[in-house]
């Protein structure tokens, strides 16, 4: 943490991550056009959980606002980070995708509407397997269907950060921003670890997993457009400037060369250190930034 | 799961609705909403089962002080008896801004 980030402005930060999904929603809106598709009162919740022994939320841990972002209509999807994780199941998942299916419907009936989703998650809820598996894969594909017209714009803020597979469909997205505090990868660290034992993973190690996962990392390497405090007025800041800036001339899920040349000219024969990573990878900094 | 249902008699209208809280660990949601006749319905799913004395012994305490018309909904993970008034606080403070 550099001093500067200790500065007079961390004592006056209006904290992002400390809200909770509905309210992160809220504050990316111009002030007083949002309003709630099914919400809480609409009681759509998840048939599954209760069977299971888990009590449902009643908006499924899914947040979806229809409003204005920087004058211009966008509809904002934001999990909450703190029922079951964040997880997608049958009902969260189909709230995403339907949201973004009815924007994409707006784009061709010619009102311009971009897509911002606020992603907390580790990924499938267990409880409900196949059937999140399932959204997740219906997500993605109605977030290439998105961005052809408008910009589909990702923000993982934390601490939860964005695992399993709506780290994919995270890397889909236009454009991507982080916070330093969030993470993003496909395997959880813990499950690396079970998986590969703790030679190749040691999830008790936090600043190694913030190394590696972490927003500032991610960022270094030109995996994620923006990085950026944990303060709401420079969250705000930062998304309506992707709104604004609209589809980008090429998505990086896109470059697959890039992506492929990076990766065979890694000697994976020796352990690479994070911040080795960053200087090998930074030469495309300059690149990332005229996306 | 548990399910409680508990009434009490009310004696006043509340005309807006209030929601607040995540069902996250130690936390409880709260759904408030008018109700058109004069009691107050509670209806409780909790994932923690066998502590039905205890919810009655909150609620009971809530309902000596409030006596909005309302059907308030409580989905429970686990919350201590404190948060669970803090919550129920919460959205009789929302209802009534």
């Amino acid at each position: 943490m550099s001093d500067q980030r200790l500065g007079a402005n961390f004592i006056n930060r209006q904290s992002f991550i400390e809200l909770d999904a509905r309210e992160r929603a809220t504050a990316l809106f111009d002030a007083g056009t949002s309003r709630e598709l099914v919400g809480p009162f609409d009681r759509v919740e998840s048939p599954w959980l209760e069977m299971q022994g888990v009590t449902p939320q009643e908006d499924d841990g899914c947040v979806v606002m229809k409003g204005k972002i920087a004058g211009k209509a966008a509809v904002v999807i934001a999990l909450e980070g703190a029922f079951q994780g964040g997880s997608l199941g049958e009902v969260s998942g189909e709230k995403m995708t339907a949201a973004i299916d009815l924007a994409c419907a707006d784009n061709e009936k010619g009102i311009p509407t971009s897509a911002v989703i606020l992603v907390e998650t580790g990924g499938v809820r267990l409880q409900e397997a196949n059937l999140g598996l399932a959204a997740t894969a219906e997500l993605m594909a109605s977030m290439l269907a998105l961005r052809k017209h408008a910009p589909v714009i990702c923000l993982t803020a934390g601490t939860v950060g964005a695992f399993g597979g709506m780290a994919l469909a995270v890397g889909l997205a236009s454009y991507i921003a982080m916070t330093r505090e969030a993470r993003l990868g496909m395997n959880g660290p813990e499950v690396i670890e079970q998986e590969n034992g703790l030679d190749e993973f040691d999830s008790s190690d936090h600043a190694l997993i913030w190394a590696i996962d972490g927003g500032e990392q991610r960022y270094a390497t030109g995996l994620v457009d923006a990085l950026v405090d944990d303060d709401t007025p420079q969250v705000v800041k930062v998304i309506r400037r992707f709104v604004s800036k609209g589809v980008p001339p090429v998505h990086r899920s896109s470059e697959v060369a890039l992506y492929r040349s990076r990766i065979e000219a890694l000697d994976a024969s020796r352990q690479w250190d994070p911040k080795e990573l960053r200087a090998l990878w930074t030469t495309n900094q300059v690149e990332e930034e005229k996306r | 799961m548990e399910h409680i249902e508990l009434n009490y008699p009310a004696k006043r209208k509340v005309s807006k609705k209030a929601h607040t809280g995540v069902v996250g660990s130690g936390d409880l949601e709260v759904l408030l909403e008018p109700a058109p006749d004069n009691i107050a319905k509670v209806s409780i799913r909790t994932s923690v089962d066998g502590f039905s004395k205890a919810w009655k012994a909150v609620l009971d305490r809530f309902f000596s002080k409030y006596d909005g018309a309302v059907r308030i909904q409580i989905n429970d993970a686990g919350a201590t008896p404190g948060n669970v008034q803090l919550r129920l606080a919460q959205a009789v403070e929302v209802s009534e801004q």
